[in-house]
Parts: C-alpha cells; structure tokens; sequence
C-alpha cells in the first residue's frame, strides 16, 4: 500500500478536495500516516507558541506620534473636483442656470446696451452660484429635518433610513463641489459651514440602511450637536437675502457667519 | 467613526481622521509585522511605513473595501520587500545568510540537528518557540510571508499570491514549501530521531 506523500497530507489538511476521500480512507487504515499527520500538526502548534511581544495599549497613539509629521497635507485635487461624474453633473446643471439666466436677462432686459458690461456678467454668475448652493442647503437642510424630526415608534426594533440615506451620499457630492468652490472664492465662512455639513452628511451617508432605536438617536445627536441646522437656515436665509437684491460681499457673509458660529 | 466614514474625511483634508485609523489598526499591523520581521524594531518600522504609505495611496482605495486588510498588505508587501534588501545586504557583505534556499549545505535540518536536544529537554513550549523562531528565520521572504499570511491570518491563497506577485498555483506551492521546511528543522524535536520515515513510499 503507498502511503500519502507529505504534500498530499498537506493539501488534505488545507481543506483541498482533489483526492480527498482517497486520502481520508488511507488515513484511517494507516495508523504511519496518521503519524505523519500529527507530526504536521505539531509544526503548526509550535508556530503558534511563538509570542508576539504586547506593543502596550497606546501604541496606536505612539505610531500617530511618529508619522503625523511626515504626513502631506491632503486636499481634493482639482482635476478630481472638475472631473468626477457627480460633480459634472452638478457643473452641467450650473452651467444649465447660467445660460437660462443669460437669455432671461436678454428677454427682460432688451435693448442691450453694448459693450456688454463685464461687471454684470460677473453679478449675474454669483447670482446663479447663490441660486445653486441655496437650492443645495435647502436640499440638506430637508434631509436633516426629515431625520431630526423623525419618531421611531415605541417597540420599533429597527428604522429604515434608507432614502435619507441615498440622499445624503448625492448631497455629499455636490456639497464637496460648493465648498471648492467657496474655498477658491477666499469664503472662510461658508467653507466652514459646508464643512460640517459634509461631516454630518457623511455620518448619515455612511450609517446602515437600517438602524436601531439607539443608532437613530445617535444620529439625531450628531445633528444636533453642532447646531448645524442653524448654521445651514442663518446661511441660506443670507443667501436668499443677496439672491433678492441685497449685499452678497463675502466679507459680510464672514462676519455674519462669525455671529453665527458663537450662537 | 467608522472606517469608511475616516477614510473620507482624511481624503477631504481632516488629519485627524486618519488618527482613528492609525489608532485602531497599528497593533493588529504589527503582529503581521513582527511575525514577518522577527523583532521589534524592524516590526515597528514596518508599521510606520505602511501606514505612511497607506495614507499616500488613499485616493487608490476602494470605498467599498476593508481599510484593516487593504493596510495589511501594503504592510506585507513592504515587510517582504524589506526581508529581501536585508538578504541582498547580507550576501554583499559576505554575511552567513539569514535565510536559505533548500541546498545541501543551508538544509534548515542541518542547521539544527546538531544542537538538538531531547524530545524531554524541549518540553518548555518557549524552548519550541525559540526553535520555531530559528527556523522561521530559515525561510526565504516568499516562504516566511506565505506562511505568517497563511497560518496566523487565515489569509486565502489569491491574497497571499498578490502580495509574493506570483499566481495561485505557485502561492499554494510556496506555503507548502515553508511547511516543509519547518518541519524540517522541528522534525527532532517533535519526534524522536531516526522515527521519521520518508513519506509517499512503500510500507
């Protein structure tokens, strides 16, 4: 009778199923073999005796430590901002606003005078901008609502947030676009303010389709927490007013925002 | 915070997320590092690299993927790496290699059997430990990597040829290969001598 070769006793011990019964039958006539496969198992028990020295429970805080300033900064690069598909579909809806807006000035607004007055073209761009992130925060603002608002019923043992869910991960895009932008616009404010929206927006995005009572509450907490809601009503409330004809100077939507951010 | 939801904010600029992750998963990288490295200082190198490079790849990172086991393997592939720069300094300084192939001379059983002792004398799991340790050190970086993946980590056969960059059929081969050799070298300790019969043969 041949007995099962070292590599067959191997493959047979790593679950492989070629030769398997074949190996198994000769394993329980051959008490040699069965031998061998103790012997292998051996091999695999002393590996295990091998300690691994504890690194002590802050080790995690020593690595940061001794990375963190070997760390470049990171930020969206910029060709990532224009090119993602969600964000180009948020800039081809811009663009869309800037051209209805364009033949909407022409419809109201014949004759033109000429040359066409390079100051106002700039107005009628951060009108549409305006137009678009008050639309955007409203939309946030909604969701949030939704999700503060919300009263699981009393035994519910799970609450599908599925929808907001959805809502929240599209929200995050544009929201990544608008604080580029405002970024690159010197608005310290509204970047802040989008900032912790997307933070708020991605812990919705990222939470399971269904959360428990306690999970729920917790997200509720969140929101709360930072007063966020306020933040994104004083913002849009600032915005409407520059949308309707009054001042929209960055300056003030700072120093508005700084009002803001001590309530 | 969960993982995905750090791995975002790092990427939109929040340092501090990357903190969490660092925090939450250094102590489960540098077992897989000092089983590879065999000692703390380089384990703990391999650590900070990994995660130094984890951070400048993040853009590469799946969403959808497991951040614990996508820095697993860069930690992998950086200890291997590192595993076979130190061979190729030893051999330029004429050093005794701390890891050989299965040559006559560099045979991991005949490294050991001369200083073997008893079955009895190495009852003390640390002494097999020890030995263990020296036999692993026996092991080419292929064979050491396959096998910490394989065993300690239960890693599957595709993960592990990823990071030696060959293909299943070698990987499978590869982890064999360092079973074989360990047992090898343990062979007179977990066994009397001369019990060992060549297996695959007549009875």
């Amino acid at each position: 009778m041949r007995h099962v070769t070292e590599e067959e006793l191997f493959q047979y011990r790593e679950g492989d199923q070629k030769g398997r019964e074949a190996v198994a039958a000769h394993l329980g006539e051959c008490a040699e073999c069965r031998g061998e496969l103790a012997r292998l198992e051996a091999v695999f028990a002393a590996l295990d005796a091998i300690p691994v020295p504890d690194p002590g429970e802050d080790y995690g805080a020593r690595v940061w430590r001794q990375i963190a300033p070997r760390l470049p900064e990171k930020g969206p690069r910029w060709w990532e901002v224009f090119f993602a598909p969600q964000r180009l579909a948020v800039a081809g809806a811009l663009a869309a606003l800037v051209i209805v807006a364009f033949y909407a000035g022409r419809v109201t607004k014949q004759p033109l005078p000429a040359p066409v007055d390079l100051a106002k073209q700039n107005q009628v761009r951060e009108r549409v901008l305006i137009v678009a992130v008050g639309e955007h925060l409203g939309k946030s603002e909604m969701v949030l609502v939704e999700l503060s608002n919300a009263q699981p019923a009393s035994g519910q043992k799970l609450i599908n947030i599925a929808a907001e869910q959805r809502r929240a991960e599209n929200l995050v895009e544009e929201n990544r676009l608008y604080r580029q932008t405002a970024l690159e616009g010197g608005d310290k404010a509204m970047v802040s303010t989008l900032d912790e929206l997307e933070r708020v927006l991605l812990d919705v995005a990222n939470s399971p389709d269904a959360v428990t009572p306690a999970q729920f509450e917790s997200i509720q907490k969140r929101i709360a927490e930072h007063g966020i809601l306020l933040k994104v009503r004083v913002v849009r409330q600032e915005l409407r007013t520059a949308e309707t004809g009054g001042k929209s100077q960055p300056a003030q939507t700072d120093s508005t925002a700084k009002e803001k951010n001590k309530a | 915070m969960s993982d995905a939801v750090a791995v975002e904010r790092t990427l939109a600029g929040d340092r501090e997320a990357y903190r969490v992750l660092v925090e939450r998963h250094s102590a489960f990288v540098y077992r897989l590092a000092y089983r590879m490295t065999g000692n703390k200082e380089d384990a703990e190198e391999v650590v900070q690299e990994a995660f130094l490079r984890a951070y400048q790849k993040l853009r590469q990172f799946a969403g959808n993927a497991n951040f614990a086991t996508w820095v697993y393997r860069i930690a992998a592939n950086y200890a291997i790496d590192r595993l076979r720069q130190r061979k190729n300094e030893d051999a330029r300084r004429e050093l005794p290699p701390r890891v050989v192939e299965g040559e006559p001379e560099t045979d991991p059983l005949a490294l050991v059997k001369d200083r073997a002792p008893s079955p009895e004398q190495l009852a003390g799991s640390v002494q097999l430990a020890a030995k263990m340790k020296e036999a692993l050190g026996t092991l080419t970086p292929a064979e050491r990597t396959a096998i910490v993946m394989r065993h300690w980590d239960g890693c599957g056969i595709e993960e592990i040829a990823a990071v030696l960059k060959s293909n299943s059929s070698a990987a499978k081969n590869t982890v064999f290969r360092a079973v074989q050799k360990l047992r090898l070298a343990l062979a007179p300790f977990v066994e009397p001598r001369g019990a060992a019969r060549a297996v695959g043969t007549e009875s």
